[in-house]
């Protein structure tokens, strides 16, 4: 098991218990975090799962492939923290991860 | 009333079904209209045939297809297609369906954003997760350029001509326009997030040719808000690595890729539930008698949104539209295993 903590445009956050092997987009919608769509299922073809990943945890969760880079063109307000949700694997390392839910998925 | 010259007046197209929507599910129930001998136009909005499956993941695995363990979206869409090759459906693609009306006499006509128009006996949409649409930048006030100076497609290169164009994006569509642009244009601004491009490499090598010539100009950064008066674009403010910069602008054309809208079928009168379409589990028929609603785009109790649920829901469906087409033949369930009826159909006998 490990937590997340997703962290709202407004400040609010919200803590969900994850299971190892999910992705951060899953654990998102099973606990109807807001602010991630998820359009395409998770087949890493629509950016709307994007997030920040909140400063000291950007090495754990690692860089995006790609694939990843590409899809995230599509997404808005783009930063170097900037991942889709739908491809950080949770793991152990994980636990206590927090990521920034951002303003708009487009 | 002066009348436009040679615009040839709209005979509709008659056929027995149209099929709104040309994505696996829409394909296979070509096959399995077909096999009643029934006859199909395809419409879709895509450039391509297979919607998702060809648009969003052409190259990536389906696992749960019967019978095939691991087919790619593009590899499913070839199979459907050498599949319902023997009834030969008709497509019209980059189309959009606009209007749908039904006639005195039962029959509907569909018009289309092209001016094309449809008579048939049966309507079956399967438009998946609805019409792609290009993806608007969510920058505050967009809206009011939209048309004017903000575009998501070229229709006349013309309108270009003289203009400050920013383009916004790095893939095919961005580069290719950048290229075909930059020589009518009054000054051409390519705007990408990152310096790395996922157009093709010989597009992206000419474009950087012309910024070193200095005959364009690449930003590394994205947009953050627009200005200008009266719907009319004079500026567009740019946050890069430095800082950000406002550039005199007064053409954008943001190619951010596609997003699925529900569109016109809204305005149809059938019955919605959260932008699906409700239907029978029996008949896959809408609200309305003669229109049925196949694939992602439906919705009954128990509805599971995959392409091995809409083929089941278009066999079934079939067997509704032949009674409304043919309505005084008896239908007789026949395997293609066995009869020789339905091989002939198929060219295989």
């Amino acid at each position: 098991m490990a937590k997340i903590t997703f962290i709202q445009p407004d400040g609010t956050s919200q803590i969900v218990e994850a299971t190892v092997g999910q992705t951060v987009m899953e654990v998102a919608k099973l606990a109807n975090v807001p602010g991630i769509e998820a359009e395409c299922g998770g087949a890493c073809a629509c950016a709307t799962c994007h997030v920040y990943v909140a400063e000291g945890w950007r090495d754990k969760s690692g860089a995006p492939s790609e694939m990843e880079e590409d899809m995230l063109d599509f997404a808005f307000d783009v930063r170097e923290e900037s991942r889709l949700g739908c491809q950080i694997k949770v793991t152990e390392d994980l636990d206590g991860l927090v990521v920034q839910v951002p303003a708009k998925q487009f | 009333m002066d009348l436009p010259q040679n615009v040839p007046p709209v005979v509709p197209t008659e056929t027995d079904v149209v099929i709104i929507g040309a994505g696996p599910v829409g394909l296979f129930a070509v096959f399995e209209l077909g096999l009643l001998d029934i006859k199909c136009h395809l419409i879709d909005i895509l450039d391509k045939i297979g919607g998702q499956c060809a648009e969003l993941y052409p190259e990536k695995p389906i696992y749960d297809i019967p019978g095939l363990p691991v087919v790619t979206g593009q590899e499913l869409t070839d199979r459907l297609l050498e599949q319902i090759k023997p009834f030969n459906p008709t497509f019209h693609l980059n189309e959009r369906v606009d209007e749908l009306t039904k006639q005195a006499d039962g029959r509907f006509v569909l018009k289309t954003d092209v001016g094309r128009e449809f008579l048939c006996k049966v309507v079956v949409i399967g438009a998946g997760g609805g019409s792609f649409t290009p993806k608007r930048p969510p920058l505050e006030g967009i809206e009011a350029y939209e048309g004017s100076s903000v575009h998501y497609s070229v229709r006349r290169m013309d309108d270009f001509r003289g203009k400050d164009v920013l383009i916004v994006g790095g893939g095919d569509s961005a580069l290719d326009w950048t290229l075909s642009l930059q020589p009518i244009a009054q000054s051409l601004t390519l705007l990408h997030r990152r310096d790395d491009f996922r157009a093709a490499p010989h597009s992206v090598e000419k474009m950087r040719e012309l910024v070193a010539a200095g005959q364009m100009r690449l930003m590394i950064g994205q947009m953050t808000s627009m200005d200008g008066c009266e719907g009319k674009l004079e500026g567009v403010t740019i946050k890069t690595k430095e800082g950000e910069e406002r550039i005199a602008i007064n053409a954008v054309l943001p190619f951010f890729g596609l997003t699925m809208k529900l569109g016109p079928i809204a305005n149809w009168g059938l019955n919605l539930e959260e932008n699906l379409i409700p239907v029978d589990t029996e008949k896959f028929e809408t609200s309305e008698r003669g229109i049925f609603a196949i694939g992602d785009i439906n919705t009954y109790p128990g509805k599971l949104k995959l392409i091995l649920s809409g083929f089941h829901e278009a066999a079934l469906m079939a067997q509704q539209a032949h009674r409304y087409i043919y309505p005084d033949k008896k239908l007789l369930f026949q395997y293609t295993t066995s009869s020789s009826n339905l091989q002939k159909k198929l060219g295989v006998k």
